[in-house]
């Protein structure tokens, strides 16, 4: 009741004071405390030849105030890539995250920076839950030097080496075979990290997923395949793509378990319990059973093949940000206000990253023939005469 | 010198003769004393590379270029017999002995490098490449993997963005179409895409090329399909010598390569040094120094040439044979220079006249030397079609010496 006291002085105080007065309130409860929580998931785990999981997961406030910031911040950003690409400062293709941030949130929490996460061209939260900047994003996507691939990468094509985040491919199911690369890397370091290669209910359907799932079986690598299952293959409907849906037994001979995607949560304890069992038993599947409001990408509408009212229905009911508030406002561990203060902070965030973002520059021309090979070889640096020469642009 | 190359000579007939008797190239006339050809060859193209020299060699540094230039690049005999006699004590083997020699050094000398194929390990590679190498350094380090060239590419190119130097081999490189996605869009793109955060240092080889009537599928030139993605680098190697030099060079490489045997030379004889030396990959080979005109070639159809040039050398010409070797990127200072020096180009390739190396090299030289050239460049290629099964057919399919000797003599003229 005193919060609210402050709160309601600070509003009738100057502008200066009240990111003040905020932080005042901010500090008893936003830094949160590690005191252990424990809260259930909403959907019991469903497994495939293996023992499912708890559905008791631990946590903390702390936890859950990380978790509540970084899904706000992946929503913000995401909606914000969609008015630049409106705006036209993005183009070709921009594959939206929203509402799946879930699973990288929850991901990551069970995991350190030395497993290593590689993904489809949905990549941009991924990225930033590997520890990736919003400039960094920002700047990438528009193009310029700043960004993370400098400006040649593009959105399908974040990568980020040393937090271990292989990004960021363009072609449906080929990261997967790259995946189990990794892991093939992994075991013979003997660092005990595993390595989780998502990829989409569309890409669930390609063979080279089941060439490389047959050989990390038999080779017994720490792979985990994630499906993260939006449902919907661009504009197919899973059931038209995929005579069994149920992905997480697509394994066979591979253990399974299906996880409520929404639920960062249940992602948390499933890529826990699927670190510890790959580390023992060899490749697991999860598959996270979760929704994108965006269409496809951003030439989509994501209309044509799913209706209004099914996009709606699950923003009200399965929300992964609103699961998280309402778990936070249900144990007291922030006020309602103080959640929509770290919403504008992050908004602010977000706007300022973009703000830099356009200050960035567009790469020098130069930077056309770099990288193409390891120390400048090729066929621009050795003209005729053998000398360095850089083709000149029109 | 002559003795040693008696091995090379013989196969070398046996190569391009055909089995059929009614030979209407009457190549009897053609192995007379094989030594002839080979004796200019420089032998001192070899240097000794400490065997704990740095992984990164520098390509690009003019010093250490000059110590293992083969350009030496015309070769004189005084040159060669000093050297020659200092490779006397080298050793004898076969190319694939070479391959083999060349792999299971790097595999010593650096632990990271490891190699992914079908039946390299406990069957020892369908053409021996990789044998003995599963016994000595294990499963771990020599794979096998189920027939799933698309899944295993992308897993050695996902390893190497690791760190590691995975050799994956392509029991037939016609059997790597079926990974033409990992090798163009992860292979050689990603170091490009990721801002130089990945390099991929795989190498990626296997036989190619027409062999002894194996068919459509199981003939085809490989080089021709990748040549145009950005990021790799394609060697093709056609000696013993070069055979182990490429493939050290390869794997010490940051790139990824791709390096082009063929079914039919894996058992060349030759005499190699006992030290060790690796070549640069995107340098060309002086085979043999010339005045009337340049022939460029790589891979199988040097033998073919060198074959031709015995005829042309008794008909009075002097041609000037360089093996590319380097088929991306071209060598064009080596190839340049000779250009220069004899204004008349005829390229001579086994790749197929749509599209292949001939018609990128063409066009290269015709861009850069277009000055230089006294008549068009000249360009035998395959034909366009599959490689048929009859014997008679597939002869015809591939360039023959005859055939050389016509087109060296149609451009002098």
């Amino acid at each position: 009741m005193a919060l609210s006291h402050l709160a309601a002085s600070a509003s009738r105080s100057s502008s200066l004071l009240k990111p003040l007065s905020s932080a005042l309130s901010l500090r008893r409860s936003i830094s949160g405390d590690n005191s252990p929580l424990t809260v259930e998931t909403s959907v019991p785990f469903t497994s495939h030849q293996c023992e499912a999981p708890s559905r008791s997961v631990e946590t903390n406030p702390k936890e859950l105030l990380t978790f509540f910031r970084d899904m706000a911040l992946m929503r913000r950003m995401e909606i914000a890539a969609d008015s630049l690409y409106k705006a036209k400062l993005i183009r070709g293709f921009c594959h939206l995250y929203d509402g799946q941030e879930a699973v990288a949130v929850g991901m990551e929490a069970a995991i350190t920076k030395k497993d290593c996460i590689i993904t489809a061209y949905r990549d941009h939260c991924t990225f930033v839950s590997r520890g990736g900047t919003l400039l960094e994003v920002f700047a990438e996507l528009m193009g310029r030097q700043a960004g993370c691939s400098k400006g040649k990468g593009g959105s399908m094509h974040f990568y980020k080496k040393d937090s271990n985040f292989y990004g960021g491919h363009g072609i449906v199911g080929a990261q997967v075979p790259l995946g189990c690369g990794l892991a093939f890397a992994q075991k013979n370091s003997k660092d005990e990290t595993v390595t989780f290669a998502l990829y989409g209910d569309g890409a669930a359907n390609q063979g080279q997923l089941f060439e490389a799932l047959n050989i990390s079986a038999l080779w017994d690598l720490p792979a985990i395949l994630v499906c993260e299952n939006n449902h919907y293959g661009m504009g197919t409907a899973e059931w038209r793509a995929a005579k069994s849906p149920a992905y997480y037994k697509r394994g066979d001979y591979v253990p399974g378990l299906k996880v409520d995607g929404m639920d960062a949560l249940a992602v948390k304890q499933a890529c826990k319990f699927a670190k510890e069992h790959a580390l023992k038993n060899g490749p697991i599947i999860l598959e996270m059973d979760t929704y994108r409001y965006h269409g496809h990408s951003m030439s989509d509408p994501g209309s044509t093949y799913r209706t209004r009212d099914e996009i709606s229905g699950v923003r009200q009911e399965r929300d992964p940000i609103e699961r998280i508030r309402k778990l936070i406002l249900s144990h007291d561990l922030a006020t309602e206000k103080e959640l929509k203060d770290v919403e504008k902070e992050v908004r602010k965030e977000v706007d300022d990253a973009i703000a830099q973002a356009k200050e960035s520059p567009m790469p020098e021309p130069s930077e056309l023939f770099t990288n193409v090979y390891a120390k400048g070889l090729g066929v621009e640096s050795f003209g005729a005469d053998r000398k360095e020469v850089r083709a000149t642009l029109p | 010198m002559a003795a040693t190359f008696h091995g090379v000579g013989a196969t070398v007939a046996a190569l391009s003769s055909s089995s059929s008797p009614s030979n209407s190239f009457g190549s009897k006339k053609l192995l007379s004393s094989p030594s002839r050809s080979f004796s200019v060859r420089k032998r001192a193209s070899f240097t000794v590379v400490r065997s704990d020299g740095s992984v990164n060699f520098d390509l690009n540094s003019k010093g250490r270029r000059a110590q293992q230039l083969i350009a030496n690049a015309v070769a004189t005999k005084a040159d060669s017999s000093p050297a020659s006699s200092s490779s006397k004590p080298g050793h004898e083997l076969l190319l694939f002995e070479a391959l083999r020699e060349g792999l299971e050094e790097e595999m010593e000398r650096d632990p990271c490098v490891c190699v992914m194929g079908e039946d390299v390990g406990h069957y020892g590679g369908s053409y021996k490449v990789t044998k003995g190498l599963a016994t000595k350094f294990g499963d771990l380090r020599v794979l096998d993997t189920p027939i799933a060239e698309n899944s295993f590419t992308g897993m050695g190119i996902g390893a190497a963005m690791t760190g590691l130097r995975p050799v994956v081999e392509g029991m037939n490189m016609g059997f790597l179409l079926l990974a033409f996605n990992q090798i163009s869009n992860n292979c050689g793109m990603l170091h490009y895409t990721s801002g130089g955060q990945f390099t991929i240092p795989i190498v990626i080889r296997g036989p190619g090329g027409v062999g002894r009537q194996l068919g459509a599928e199981h003939s085809q030139r490989l080089e021709s399909y990748f040549q145009s993605i950005p990021g790799i680098q394609m060697v093709a190697c056609s000696t013993p010598y070069n055979a182990k030099g490429l493939m050290k060079a390869a794997i010490r490489s940051e790139n990824p390569v791709i390096l082009f045997e063929h079914v039919l030379l894996y058992n060349l004889k030759e005499r190699i040094p006992d030290e060790d030396y690796i070549c640069n990959l995107e340098e060309a080979e002086m085979v043999r120094p010339g005045e009337h005109v340049t022939i460029l070639t790589y891979s199988r159809m040097r033998y073919h040439v060198m074959q031709a040039a015995k005829t042309l050398v008794n008909k009075g010409y002097d041609p000037e044979v360089i093996d590319i070797r380097s088929l991306k990127p071209f060598d064009l200072y080596t190839i340049g220079n000779s250009v220069k020096k004899t204004h008349r180009v005829l390229i001579v390739e086994e790749c197929m006249r749509t599209g292949g190396i001939g018609a990128s090299l063409t066009a290269a030289i015709t861009e850069n030397f277009n000055d230089y050239l006294d008549a068009p460049v000249m360009c035998l290629s395959s034909q366009d079609v599959p490689t048929p099964y009859a014997g008679t057919l597939e002869e015809w399919t591939v360039v023959q010496p005859a055939q050389i000797v016509t087109a060296v003599e149609q451009l002098c003229q």
